[in-house]
């Protein structure tokens, strides 16, 4: 820890728009009205995206679904809800009332209408008239409103992106915000298109298409609406890696960068901390506050001052992007460079997993044979997995009785015995990291790199050589 | 067993489950926690090598009748064993968890949920071949070795029948434990399913005597010998011969059957294996004032495992150290004290009363648990079946006697273990006598 006392300041300047920190609500169910984000805000989030407003909805009942792993609920959620389904009248008039009552919080309002100049320009002015500090365009909504012509709809076609966030911007005097949807083949297309139309700045991503699940009793995908169900938007901590993806696809390109909201399974400030680094200038977060509540924000503040402290960052700016430069193309990788799995057998508590990994998953270079004899080389010389659990099966076992086993029954050890401490063979390990993950125990396989003493090669490198007639 | 039935509620309030049984969604999320171990250290240490994470994973994923079917193709007695297995020094004290220092998993608790659910759906035993076959098997005993071999040859076609003394079947499974670990109604249940295989149960019939061993040998082609441990041994002091003495394993019995359902003073009970601890524990709570185990060595020479030691002190048993019992008072009225002398161990371990030490426990009630001796009288009977310190010799893989038409395991065997023991040994030989008479048949 560094010797702060005053915490960083988490203050940030968005696309010009000012929020006390990068938490925002998404525009979702935690920001129906102006009742929760008033308290949201007391919470401390720094900024509020509204839930879409325009044309008003119906919405089904039910309308979410999730799946729960391991013992964890909600790994993933899916909602099949629609825009705000409250007439536009009052949620203007609370934005209003919300931004008088808070004026440091960013309050975005999220927007969304039929594909026409004029109903955009009515919208965008009556937003601006309310009080918003920026507006965000939702051309990602996957479901309901995609069949009418809007939401995805406009989000999968670069020219529609274009048009609208052209249109919008005729009207508009607040930074304009295009939200990208997933639900595409390259990212990147849409967000060069909303670039192209002006927009100041972008938020990635919007749900995911999906189906979580199906009823194996009924054989009704859920949420169930009256015995039928349809595609949802998939959010949470299970779609994190793909919208961090995105956001560093978007990033990296200079036709499509622009200020970027991160969104997608962000629950805590080491969520944060990631979207931040690829790029993010504010982060955005729905499915961890509809588990656990507003409350959320007070340890994602907490956390991501004490990280900024203990690293040195005065600001989000002093670290904002610094992985991009560390993402690169698979063509640009040291093809020279080398890891080996090192198991710490002090650590091992011998349950194999590393073991079954590397053979059913993996490339067989780790084996069970510490006490039968290292026997390095090609798979064939070595016990099968299969053979092995039919040893043990055929061993004869008995519960050990003190009075009838007195020189073999000791007091317990826990220690792994060595037979069971498995052995990776250096030679044929690949460095894949496979057994590492699937480790239990913390710190016990490690990656140790292994110097190869040669030059670094990436494959570009190595087939331009060939091009150029040397070997390969 | 109807008026068993109705006896049980009085002594179900008093022996409730000691592991009570797992909610569904705590089952779960105890499954999930296993690892799923490689060639797992819980499978090793179970005698019958149950799949130990096979079954968890399936209950982890909603598949209860696969967990069941799982459990019991490595161990027939799967639901009893779940209850009465010591799982601390077996699967739960091998878990990897303990590496870890986290809990291990709850193996036995995890296991019964699967059994019960399969008894609650109405599982039945699944057969291992549609033929049957002529061979005839007779199992001396229904106990768990019995029972195991049974169901091994059962289901794979061949004609078993049983023999057992006692009404009811399942031997010390049924008789013999804590009913606060497996409740005797339990024990039947899982039985019922072997009867239904088509196993022949005999009841009331005692080898050796009425009937000949050489009737048996003219009438089946093999024959396994479960016949377990006999009587406890004798006290052997002055007064042993009180009506209020009794042995630790009829105690348990009789309370088990209904026979018992209170008990009245203060309880000594000699010895400190498992068995006394149990029976102990039972006095008890059938409502003794106090219940002492003499024992006449020290704490670390007890034969009990440790966890059962924990639990006497937990349910008030008092333990006196290095005391001998050396005669049972009576007046008219019957037991008024036991007398005892002070142990010490001298030099190279030799237990000697130190003199003068004589005291008086005053109790109305004893309990011997200090061990059982073999059935040597009827062993002795098995034609050419060889013996060694009381045990009947076989071939440890097999089962198979010096006779080789004589199978055996369990007690009888082994000197005295665990239900999963007898069931690993029971399992072993029907499928060693299975393989014989295939032999035999081709």
């Amino acid at each position: 820890m560094s010797n702060y006392i005053v915490k960083p300041d988490l203050a940030v300047t968005f696309a010009g728009i000012k929020s006390p920190n990068p938490f925002w609500l998404a525009s979702a169910p935690p920001t129906n009205t102006g009742e929760q984000i008033m308290r949201a805000f007391d919470a401390g989030w720094g900024g509020a995206v509204w839930k879409t407003m325009g044309a008003q909805v119906t919405n089904t009942s039910s309308r979410y679904s999730s799946i729960n792993w391991n013992g964890q609920r909600m790994m993933g959620f899916s909602n099949i809800e629609l825009i705000s389904d409250r007439p536009l009248d009052i949620n203007l008039r609370e934005l209003a009332e919300v931004k008088k009552r808070y004026p440091k919080q960013a309050l975005i309002a999220s927007l969304m209408v039929e594909s026409t100049r004029e109903a955009w320009h009515t919208v965008v002015q009556q937003a601006e008239d309310a009080g918003a500090d920026g507006l965000e365009l939702n051309f990602g909504c996957p479901h309901g409103m995609s069949e009418r012509g809007m939401g995805s709809a406009v989000g999968q076609v670069p020219e529609y992106t274009e048009m609208i966030t052209a249109w919008v911007k005729e009207k508009a005097t607040t930074p304009v915000i295009v939200k990208l949807t997933p639900n595409i083949s390259d990212i990147r297309v849409i967000a060069q298109a909303a670039k192209r139309g002006g927009a100041d700045a972008l938020a990635a991503i919007n749900t995911i298409n999906s189906i979580t699940g199906i009823d194996l009793d009924t054989f009704i995908p859920q949420p169930n609406v009256d015995g039928r169900s349809t595609h949802g938007g998939y959010s949470g901590p299970a779609v994190k890696p793909i919208a961090l993806n995105m956001v560093q696809q978007v990033m990296s390109d200079p036709e499509s960068m622009l200020p970027i909201s991160g969104i997608g399974g962000v629950a805590t400030w080491k969520d944060a901390a990631e979207y931040i680094l690829l790029g993010s200038g504010t982060v955005q977060v729905c499915t961890a506050v509809m588990h656990y509540g507003y409350r959320i924000v007070e340890d994602m503040i907490d956390g991501l001052q004490n990280w900024m402290c203990e690293k040195g960052f005065q600001s989000i700016e002093d670290f904002r992007g610094l992985s991009l430069p560390k993402v690169t193309e698979w063509k640009d990788l040291n093809l020279n460079y080398k890891v080996v799995a090192h198991i710490d057998e002090a650590k091992c508590i011998g349950c194999g997993l590393c073991y079954t990994a590397c053979w059913d998953g993996a490339h067989q270079c780790i084996h069970v044979d510490r006490v039968s004899g290292p026997i390095d080389g090609p798979v064939e010389l070595h016990l099968k997995p299969s053979e092995i659990e039919a040893a043990s099966r055929n061993t004869i076992t008995v519960t050990p009785i003190p009075k009838l086993d007195a020189a073999s029954v000791t007091t317990p050890s826990y220690a792994t015995p060595l037979a069971r401490i498995p052995r990776v063979d250096e030679t044929e390990c690949v460095g894949c990291n496979l057994c590492s993950l699937v480790c239990p125990v913390d710190d016990c396989i490690t990656m140790v790199e292994v110097k190869t003493h040669l030059p670094s090669e990436t494959w570009e490198e190595r087939t331009a050589e060939c091009l150029t007639g040397k070997s390969c | 067993m109807q008026e068993l039935l109705q006896q049980k509620p009085e002594i179900a309030a008093i022996f409730a489950d000691l592991h009570p049984p797992f909610q569904a969604q705590a089952a779960v999320i105890e499954a999930d926690r296993c690892l799923n171990c490689f060639d797992a250290p819980c499978t090793g240490a179970c005698p019958t090598h149950i799949d130990v994470p096979r079954f968890i994973k399936k209950i982890a994923s909603g598949n209860l009748h696969g967990a069941a079917l799982g459990i019991l193709d490595a161990n027939i007695l799967g639901a009893s064993c779940a209850r009465a297995c010591p799982v601390e020094v077996l699967c739960e004290g091998a878990c990897v968890m303990h590496g870890l220092n986290q809990q291990p998993i709850e193996i036995g608790r995890l296991q019964r949920f699967a059994m019960d659910d399969f008894h609650a759906q109405g599982g039945r035993l699944p057969r291992k071949s549609y033929e049957n076959r002529p061979e005839k098997i007779a199992c001396i005993g229904a106990g768990p070795a019995s029972l195991a071999a049974a169901a091994e040859l059962k289901q794979r076609g061949f004609q078993v029948t049983i023999f057992d003394k006692h009404p009811l079947p399942g031997g010390l499974n049924t008789y013999g434990i804590a009913e606060y670990k497996l409740p005797l109604l339990d024990s039947l249940r899982e039985i019922e399913l072997i009867k239904e295989l088509g196993v022949d149960f005999r009841f009331g019939v005692e080898i050796g005597t009425k009937t000949s061993l050489a009737k048996l040998e003219a009438e089946f082609d093999i024959i396994f010998i479960g016949v377990g441990l006999g009587a406890m041994h004798k006290l052997a002091v002055t007064g042993d011969q009180q009506p209020r003495v009794t042995e630790a394993l009829q105690l348990i019995e009789d309370y088990k059957t209904g026979k018992t359902t209170h008990i009245e003073g203060k309880v000594v009970v000699v010895g400190a294996g498992n068995t006394a601890i149990d029976a102990a524990n039972a006095a008890k709570r059938l409502g003794a004032k106090e219940v002492s185990i003499l024992y006449r060595r020290t704490r670390k020479h007890i034969s009990a495992f440790d966890f059962e030691y924990r639990q006497a002190l937990q349910e008030g048993i008092r333990f006196l150290w290095l005391t001998q019992l050396m005669a049972i008072r009576a007046s008219s009225e019957g037991i008024t004290s036991v007398e005892c002398a002070r142990m010490e161990i001298g030099s190279g371990g030799l237990l000697r009363p130190i003199e003068d030490s004589t005291f008086h426990l005053e109790c109305s009630m004893v309990v011997s648990a200090i061990g059982q001796s073999p059935m040597l009288e009827l062993l002795a009977q098995c034609r050419d079946v060889q013996l060694q310190q009381g045990r009947v010799v076989v071939d440890r893989a097999t089962g198979q006697t010096t006779n080789p038409k004589y199978f055996a395991g369990g007690d009888c065997v082994n000197g005295g273990r665990e239900v999963v023991d007898a069931v690993a040994d029971g399992k072993r030989a029907g499928a060693a006598i299975a393989r014989l008479l295939e032999v035999a048949y081709v």
